[in-house]
């Protein structure tokens, strides 16, 4: 049994994490948090530069052609560093749904470039608060142009191109949903930013209005697209959320070892023992069930569904408790704007929200364990 | 990533196949149980796998071992199954006793000990835990006294497992009060027919009696059964609850699948019940649980078959397990609604196997550590937190507060 990363595997991870130590250090993320930026330019050029965009893009589209075992570890690592890049949505999202409904013509239109760090790309598929259904979609395509309002689109205040989810059918079921390339600079698209909970990445509100649209997949199959996508990046998004986890956690214990109350270090009391303890037990899983969700999505096996919904939901717990944990062992100091604290807190609910929230990912994972079971 | 055995792993599992397959026991099945023909079938198990080297294999050869690495004991333990629980009788003499033996006993006591242990032929238990030292393990009082070459034991155990079916035990003592508490112990080995040892079970919330006391009274045993200097319990202690902690296995069942088909075929008011959304929530977070421990076991089998020592996330399954264990067959009976306070293996679902889990899983998180200790453990050991301060690492046993009016 080998349910390890490989050495290869662990430098390409060591060289992310001492790569984005050096370039995405607080600071840097803070630059976005606090300016008028959406995202870190010089940070997304390096990140290209090392070839991380195109690491499971084949070499044959210009990508390194490594495979989701390389991408899982960098997705880790940038979760980690909290990355203030479009990352997920051009790599996780955008090229995926490329690579898995485009044809020939469009990924060798679309994927070298993403590869090259040329083209940033987001999904666009949110029109409205609650649950994102085909009842909830309403941009709809006639004659070749796209009509309608997506919001919020994560980084679609940077994107170059959007894929988006609209109606081609008359119904408000699946089989009506069928998915388009947009460019974004081109005509009828008016993209404005939003504020969201976590300023550190670009969130927009995007109006179509007759704007070009290139089809993606065949009509009709744009949901089951999107249903197969999420599988995959909810690997991924796990890799950035589990990441995420472990540096909050890291980040409460150097904080709870150095502070003194009561004449003693914080950490030496249960009452804050116990609550490290019980982050990294919450890390720990997650992180087994990421490695089990990455070698499913390596191998594209067919244990793939539940074993992306299991890590997804263990990811997203995790992150969201260490997160909430870390505050609290910092004390008033966790609720400033000066302290790190607020960055995961931010990041971890967007990384939640994104692709799909908590409790729909557990009914996901449900419907696919009665699934496995019939079967 | 794979899941595929090395060549050699799989030649060595070829190898436990084919030797199963030609020896395993006729109708062991129905003789499982602590009564009389339960431990002669486990003894005969048992024999049959030390007389081929199959028991304790991870020992060296001259204790009855095969000298296996690591994961040759994880495929052993894959390919044994459900047998291989029949070994659960000899758990406490092979897991942790005989370890101490061989670290800290006498050339005799090794030579003529363990192998026994390794056969099945001596049961074994470990007299630790006392009712002032259960976490506090070293304000334990049972008091043991020099005369001569002898000792002379007087105190009492509690929580002894199995002692009602053992030859022998391991008991740790005070021989020094003057002393500050981990300075002043010493551990010992003894026949549990010496005179003066009294077994008595205790009575527990299920009903049953795996646990007793067990009471000393003027017990006189040779100081040749001393394990280690006098004085240095504490760290010989150490060595067997490493041993404890080192039994790692293959897998970690939480009978998850069992209670998900229990909720697809069990109706609440509005139909099956796993449609409602509190239980599919419920069973999500369980089956993420259940599926982390499981992809850990994958992770600690990965570093064996490397030749590595297994991680730190080693010390979380228990703490998950034994609070999900509780929570899930609780969350069984509220989902029989009314009928869930039967507890009758003749009118219960699942032959009350939830029942029998919800009063057991109780233990599960006290025994071997309590939830309390693991995070501890995790607190101090894998994340490396400063100790809690405390009153009475300095100063001598006597003076120790004990809350004694």
């Amino acid at each position: 049994m080998n349910f390890e990363f490989s050495e290869d595997q662990k430098m390409i991870k060591e060289t992310a994490r001492s790569y984005l130590a050096d370039k995405c250090t607080s600071a840097d993320v803070r630059r976005i948090l606090d300016g008028d930026e959406s995202f870190h330019p010089e940070l997304w050029a390096g990140v290209a530069e090392m070839g991380w965009l195109g690491t499971a893009i084949p070499e044959e589209y210009d990508g390194l052609g490594l495979g989701y075992l390389e991408l899982c570890v960098i997705a880790e690592e940038l979760g980690r560093a909290v990355a203030p890049i479009p990352f997920s949505s051009t790599v996780y999202l955008f090229a995926e749904a490329i690579l898995a409904a485009g044809t020939e013509e469009q990924k060798k239109k679309y994927l070298p470039k993403v590869a090259a760090g040329e083209l940033i790309g987001c999904l666009a598929m949110s029109e409205g608060a609650g649950a994102v259904t085909p009842k909830t979609i309403n941009a709809s395509v006639s004659g070749g142009t796209i009509s309608g309002t997506k919001v919020p689109v994560v980084d679609g205040d940077v994107a170059d191109h959007a894929i988006v989810v609209a109606k081609t059918g008359s119904g408000n079921d699946e089989g009506s949903m069928s998915l388009f390339v947009v460019d974004l600079k081109g005509e009828g698209v008016t993209v404005e930013s939003v504020k969201t909970v976590d300023p550190t990445r670009g969130h927009a509100t995007i109006t179509l209005n007759n704007a070009p649209a290139e089809a993606l997949g065949d009509t009709g199959e744009g949901w089951a697209i999107v249903d197969r996508i999420f599988d995959r990046a909810a690997v991924l998004f796990s890799f950035e959320q589990m990441g995420g986890s472990q540096a909050a956690l890291d980040m409460a214990k150097d904080y709870a070892m150095d502070r003194y109350a009561f004449g003693r270090p914080i950490a030496s009391f249960q009452a804050i023992k116990h609550k490290l303890a019980d982050m990294y037990v919450a890390t720990e899983l997650a992180r087994s069930n990421c490695y089990y969700g990455a070698w499913a999505l390596s191998t594209d096996a067919p244990e793939l569904p539940v074993a992306a919904a299991t890590a997804r939901v263990s990811a997203s717990e995790s992150y969201a408790h260490t997160s909430k944990e870390n505050i609290q062992t910092h004390g008033g100091m966790g609720f400033t704007w000066e302290f790190d604290c607020h960055l995961h807190y931010r990041r971890s609910k967007v990384l939640g929200l994104t692709i799909g929230s908590l409790p729909r990912w557990k009914d996901r994972l449900i419907d696919r364990l009665e699934a496995r079971n019939v079967a | 990533m794979d899941f595929n055995d090395t060549p050699e792993e799989a030649a060595f599992r070829e190898e436990c196949r084919s030797w199963l397959d030609a020896n395993r026991l006729v109708g062991w099945e129905d003789r499982i149980g602590r009564d009389a023909d339960g431990i002669a079938v486990s003894r005969e198990w048992q024999k049959k796998k030390y007389d081929a080297g199959w028991a304790c294999l991870h020992w060296p050869k001259e204790y009855g071992g095969r000298g296996a690495s690591p994961i040759e004991r994880v495929i052993w333990s894959q390919e044994e199954g459900a047998i291989g629980g029949l070994s659960s009788l000899f758990i406490i003499g092979q897991g942790m006793c005989a370890p101490t033996v061989m670290a800290h006993g006498s050339e005799e006591a090794k030579t003529t000990r363990v192998p026994r242990i390794a056969s099945g032929e001596d049961i074994w238990c470990q007299l630790f835990s006392e009712p002032a030292g259960g976490s506090d393990l070293a304000g334990l009082r049972t008091r043991a006294v020099k005369d001569g070459d002898e000792w002379v034991i007087n105190g009492q155990k509690i929580w002894t497992s199995g002692a009602q079916h053992s030859d022998y035990g391991m008991i740790i003592t005070r021989t020094d009060p003057s002393v500050p508490k981990h300075k002043g112990l010493t551990m010992f080995y003894l026949r549990m027919d010496t005179p003066g040892v009294e077994v008595k079970p205790i009575k527990q919330i299920n009903g049953n009696s795996e646990f007793n006391e067990v009471y000393f009274t003027d017990v006189r045993i040779p100081d040749s059964q001393r394990l280690g200097d006098v004085g240095n319990g504490w760290n010989v202690s150490l060595t067997t609850l490493m041993n404890e902690r080192l039994a790692v296995g293959g897998g970690f069942p939480t009978n998850f699948e069992d209670m998900f088909e229990f909720a697809k075929n069990v109706e609440d008011h509005n139909g099956p019940a796993i449609n409602n959304g509190s239980v599919r929530e419920k069973l999500a977070d369980w089956y993420i649980a259940s599926a982390g421990l499981r992809n850990t076991g994958y992770r600690l089998t990965s570093a064996l078959s490397r030749g590595e020592t297994p991680g730190p996330e080693a010390s979380i399954s228990k703490l998950v397990l034994g609070e999900n264990r509780q929570n899930m067959a609780s969350f069984m009976l509220d989902l029989q609604d009314m009928y869930g306070v039967l507890n009758d293996p003749n009118l219960s679902a699942a032959e009350a196997e939830y029942q029998a889990t919800f009063f057991r899983a109780a233990a599960h998180r006290i025994e071997g550590g309590t939830d309390e200790i693991l995070r501890n453990i995790i607190g101090e050991r894998v994340l490396g937190l400063p100790p809690d301060q405390r009153v009475d690492k300095n100063v001598p046993f006597t003076d120790i507060p004990t809350g004694d009016k």
